[in-house]
């Protein structure tokens, strides 16, 4: 059966952090929304309580609050001379399957990206005139500054409740904080979460050798809060259960605990879950969308028409999506022509696994951002003049790993991995671990790219996305220089032993473990169309009402994690439809 | 063994009077008109419609007119009475199953003095309390009643056994319990004293769950000093610093009629449904007349009795449970998280006698309330299914006798028949 709804304003399509906050505001601003969800409805109480939740087996192991690859998985290769098999068991693409989408299962690392990460081509042409970049690698301005995205940066850490302490103040240099942030204009809403005894460490080693150590960003709320649309949250307990969890007691900053109770209430929002967006139709002209397809639980067809059209699901999807409905050309990386599906990037991941004599760590008091940080070695925060690469990362301490399972690998080198000699190594290391975490910047290469799978379909017959992906020239030289700092850090901190590491050292693979589940681009955003797929609205060049909303519009990733920036983007997106789209429906760069 | 007793007081009561005579007495009962409602009509209508809704709110009708999820004032709420199941009937303006065809004396014969359409109304109606209804608060609420859509949806109220569907009967029930008395004020107190009672015992029905019942579900004489009900203990509401309001200030309890939850407390059950439906619609100054009334209330009698010794093993027992289990949301303190995860400490719910609402909440989980003006909805999860009935009785008597609360402790039995009574899941390494 195929039906037609009435029809709506403004459909979005996913109701993670990006849906939740664009229809937050079209329905604060009098729209009439519809959203279709691919997963089920879910409530804290009832879903993901701290009765249930805190089962490692089920959610660390299992994953089960993930997207299953029997549903939707994607094909993988590294270069495009190799046929793409379907991913059937990976370890870092970490896709939501419920309301909230990756926004309930998310680690919380709350950042905002440096000012440099959004103008690194002009950035580039200034500082570094003579730099010679890897051949292929692409970098381009947003079209969006890091001053046009404060205001809306402060209200998203405001809806979720963001703990933290502020760095640069309405430019002033704030002791405690990031002395390299872009400044904001106000203090986080929640006071930073306390210190672990492996953020201990490393604050006092770090600083010791003239760095800036701070307490990074937490969605993890560090007092009960109240948040401008009138939910509360619960004091963050420090439980360990966070990252790949939903979080029991709303102390997580989720769309869920702090968006989607708000929105249930307002009368001219509509939800429909257990329906999967199949793509947007297009209008008779072409220059226009005329609402989205979907699938719904009982396999019948739906069509829901809107005025607006807004892609706001997983980063794959939003991309595939595109694809899907033919909206703009595919990137085609013979010719590096087309932009659907063009400046793919990822994030580049270096770490030292250190560990200790006599320390009691006591790793299970643990969030997913339990992390104290130096920026000195971050994006553009140091001079690249003679170092062959831009980019940098966040190098932080970070004490997420709690739960025994995850952490039974967690034995120095050279021990035994079975047996007495194994548990006397894990029993001991379980106290003396520390991690630390290099989360570098990633640059796009025209040799990476999304396209559609040429062999395998999905069970709606649509075929499946397809990565072409491996580290560039530029991520590693970049990655290895971060190795060699963490060296440094590793060293002054006393540990007895430790080892680094430099991901793209070794080829690009789903399925290793400790790497970012971090998938960005594909739909980037940017100022001129023979390079971007949206324009500096996150706007459609080829279909003004559709919008696409995620980390999907990123050209490049920042050495962060990418939720503040797509959720300060989206408040940018909204602000640009309310006061300037419905005014005049057309293309915002006019 | 309640049944028999309460067939044998019927019978007595009956006797009394004499059976014919009785049934004389109720057949002319039914017959009776009562004095025209003398109130301002000048208003414009539309003025009068919103009046009539907000006097809705305060009397909460779609507490059982409306059953969630379908169409407004529709009925078929089923209400569980230790007599049976009565379910609300349909008071559209439908002309064939509803109230479209009656007139504003047949409204207020049936609101004021519970005399319906079919005879005498179960008290299930709370007309006992509806009697104190003013006559301009009733022509308000006809004017709004009769802007209800039609909704043909025949209900069949009265499935209750021999003999309490009898309804000739309920004039001997109104004998003993009704005083069909207009609402007077009480002399020497404040204008917004005045007005909370008012709400409180008229519109608001209050006592409906908050007073206890005798064996014919009359009102006992300690009045709003709580009552259990449907599964549910409504808790005292006089300024009892155990088991009553005591701890509240005006503001917290005008925050929690608002919004469903205070610094201390959390709406669940019954109560949520009248938040949501009901005093969350209501104005501040409102809800500052029910405040104010129920701080001067008298303050009940109940002391608080020794606590538990922590020594006990239950008290043992239930502190590894509360530590393992609750402290994640209700802190190591007992403190909760002020407008979400209730507070354990001085919480009178928790303090009460009957704890049949921990029961309840603690074996079948609760959804958070959700207001205009606080829809975090922050609910409980259940935990039949989690742990067995000895762990939980333990958890309930160590949570009643700490932090300073005192409360009899609750045994694994009152959990295995709360269990049985809630058709709650059984636990799942049984």
């Amino acid at each position: 059966m195929t039906y037609t709804r009435p029809k709506a304003d403004a459909v979005i399509v996913g109701l993670g952090w990006a849906g939740s906050l664009m229809a937050e505001a079209l329905t604060r601003a009098g729209l009439d929304v519809v959203c279709i969800e691919r997963g089920p409805y879910e409530t804290t109480n009832r879903n993901f309580s701290p009765n249930i939740a805190a089962d490692e087996l089920r959610y660390g192991a299992r994953r089960e609050a993930l997207r299953p690859p029997s549903v939707e998985t994607l094909t993988f290769r590294n270069h495009r001379s190799e046929v793409a098999l379907p991913g059937r068991d990976f370890s870092n693409w970490v896709v939501g399957y419920s309301v909230g989408g990756a926004g309930k299962h998310w680690s919380a690392n709350a950042w905002r990206f440096l000012p440099s990460d959004f103008t690194m081509a002009t950035r580039v042409k200034e500082r570094y005139p003579k730099m010679k970049l890897p051949e292929g690698l692409i970098v381009q301005d947003w079209g969006v500054t890091y001053d046009e995205l404060e205001p809306h940066y402060d209200r998203w850490e405001k809806i979720a409740g963001i703990s933290g302490k502020a760095g640069v103040l309405n430019g002033k240099v704030q002791p405690g904080g990031n002395p390299f942030e872009g400044s904001r204009s106000a203090e986080y809403p929640t006071p930073p979460l306390e210190r672990s005894r492996w953020n201990d460490i490393f604050h006092g080693t770090t600083e010791k050798m003239g760095l800036h150590p701070f307490p990074i960003p937490a969605g993890t709320a560090g007092a009960a809060y109240t948040n401008p649309l009138g939910i509360n949250m619960a004091p963050c307990t420090y439980c360990g259960f966070c990252g790949l969890y939903g979080c029991g007691n709303w102390s997580k900053s989720s769309p869920n605990a702090c968006i989607i109770p708000a929105l249930m209430t307002r009368k001219n929002f509509t939800l429909l879950t257990e329906c999967t967006a199949l793509k947007a139709e297009k209008a008779a002209d072409g220059k226009t969308v005329t609402g989205v397809t979907f699938i719904d639980s009982d396999r019948n067809i739906g069509f829901q028409p809107a005025d607006i059209v807004i892609f706001a699901a997983f980063q794959f999807d939003n991309v595939r999506l595109m694809l899907l409905s033919e909206v703009g050309k595919p990137y085609d990386p013979e010719t590096r022509t087309g932009t659907i599906g063009r400046a793919y990037n990822f994030q580049t991941m270096s770490y030292g696994f250190l560990y200790f004599e006599n320390e009691h760590m006591n790793p299970f008091i643990s969030t997913g951002a339990l992390a104290t940080q130096v920026d000195d070695y971050n994006g553009d925060n140091f001079d690249h003049s003679d170092l062959g690469f831009i980019g940098g990362a966040g190098i932080m301490a970070l004490s997420d790993q709690a739960t025994p399972m995850g952490m039974t690998d967690r034995v120095p080198a050279g021990s035994k991995m079975w047996g007495a000699d194994w548990k006397k190594a894990f029993s001991h290391s379980y106290q003396n671990y520390g991690k630390i975490q290099g989360q570098g910047t990633s640059y796009a290469h025209a040799e990476s790219y999304l396209s559609l799978d040429p062999n395998y379909k999905d069970d709606n017959g649509q075929p499946l996305l397809r990565m072409t992906y491996e580290f560039n020239e530029n991520d590693r030289r970049m990655a290895r220089f971060i190795k060699g700092r963490i060296g440094d850090i590793c060293k002054s901190t006393g540990a007895k032993t430790w080892e680094t590491v430099a991901f793209p050292d070794q080829p690009f693979s789903p399925s290793r473990a400790y790497d970012s589940g971090h998938t960005i681009g594909g739909t980037a955003m940017g100022l001129d169309p023979a390079t971007s797929a949206l324009n500096r609205y996150q706007q459609s060049w080829d279909a003004h009402n559709l919008f696409v909303i995620g980390a999907s519009s990123f050209p490049n990733n920042g050495g962060y994690n990418p939720t503040g920036t797509l959720s300060a983007l989206t408040l940018w997106t909204a602000k640009a439809i309310i006061n300037d789209y419905l005014r005049q429906p057309g293309l915002l760069t006019r | 063994m309640n049944t028999l007793k309460t067939f044998a007081a019927l019978a007595v009561g009956c006797g009394v009077i004499g059976f014919a005579g009785f049934f004389a007495f109720a057949q002319h009962g039914e017959q009776r008109t009562f004095p025209a409602i003398q109130a301002d009509t000048s208003a414009p209508l539309q003025t009068r419609i919103e009046r009539g809704r907000y006097v809705a709110a305060t009397a909460d009708c779609a507490a059982c007119h409306t059953v969630p999820g379908h169409a407004p004032y529709a009925g078929g709420y089923k209400l569980e009475t230790p007599f049976g199941v009565i379910k609300a009937s349909n008071i559209t303006q439908d002309k064939d199953t509803g109230i479209g065809t009656w007139s504003l004396a047949q409204f207020d014969k049936a609101v004021r003095h519970g005399i319906g359409r079919d005879g005498y109304l179960y008290p299930a109606m709370p007309y006992p309390a509806y009697a104190k209804l003013t006559d301009q608060d009733m022509a308000d609420l006809w004017a709004y009643m009769q802007t209800i859509d039609p909704v043909k949806q025949t209900v069949v109220e009265n499935d209750l056994p021999f003999p309490y569907n009898q309804r000739f009967l309920l004039a001997g029930w109104n004998l003993l319990f009704f005083q069909d008395q207009p609402f007077t004020p009480l002399p020497g107190v404040t204008p917004l004293v005045s007005r909370g009672d008012y709400l409180v015992n008229g519109p608001g029905h209050c006592a409906a769950c908050h007073t206890g019942k005798n064996l014919l579900g009359g009102d006992v004489a300690q009045s709003l000093q709580g009552g259990t009900l449907q599964g549910w203990h409504a808790p005292d509401l006089t300024p009892n610093a155990h088991v009553g309001l005591g701890q509240w200030s005006s503001d917290d309890i005008v925050s929690y009629l608002k919004t469903g939850t205070n610094r201390l407390g959390v709406a669940s059950g019954p109560m949520q449904e009248a938040v949501e439906n009901s005093t969350q619609h209501l104005n501040d100054q409102d809800l500052q007349a029910i405040a104010a009334y129920l701080k001067q209330l008298p303050a009940s009698t109940d002391q608080a009795a020794p606590a538990v010794a922590s020594a006990d093993a239950q008290m043992v027992t239930g502190k590894v449970v509360m530590e393992s289990q609750c402290e994640a949301c209700h802190r190591a303190d007992g403190a909760g998280v002020r407008n979400m995860i209730p507070a354990f400490k001085g919480n009178a719910l928790v303090n009460a006698k009957d704890p049949s609402s921990l029961l309840n909440v603690l074996l079948l989980g609760a959804d958070g309330p959700v207001t205009a003006g606080n829809p975090t909805g922050a609910g409980m999860p259940r935990f039949d299914w989690k742990m067995p009935d000895d762990d939980l009785a333990a958890l309930l008597t160590y949570v009643r006798n700490s932090w300073g609360n005192s409360a009899p402790a609750v045994s694994a039995q009152d959990v295995k028949k709360a269990r049985e009574q809630l058709h709650a899941q059984a636990w799942l390494n049984q």
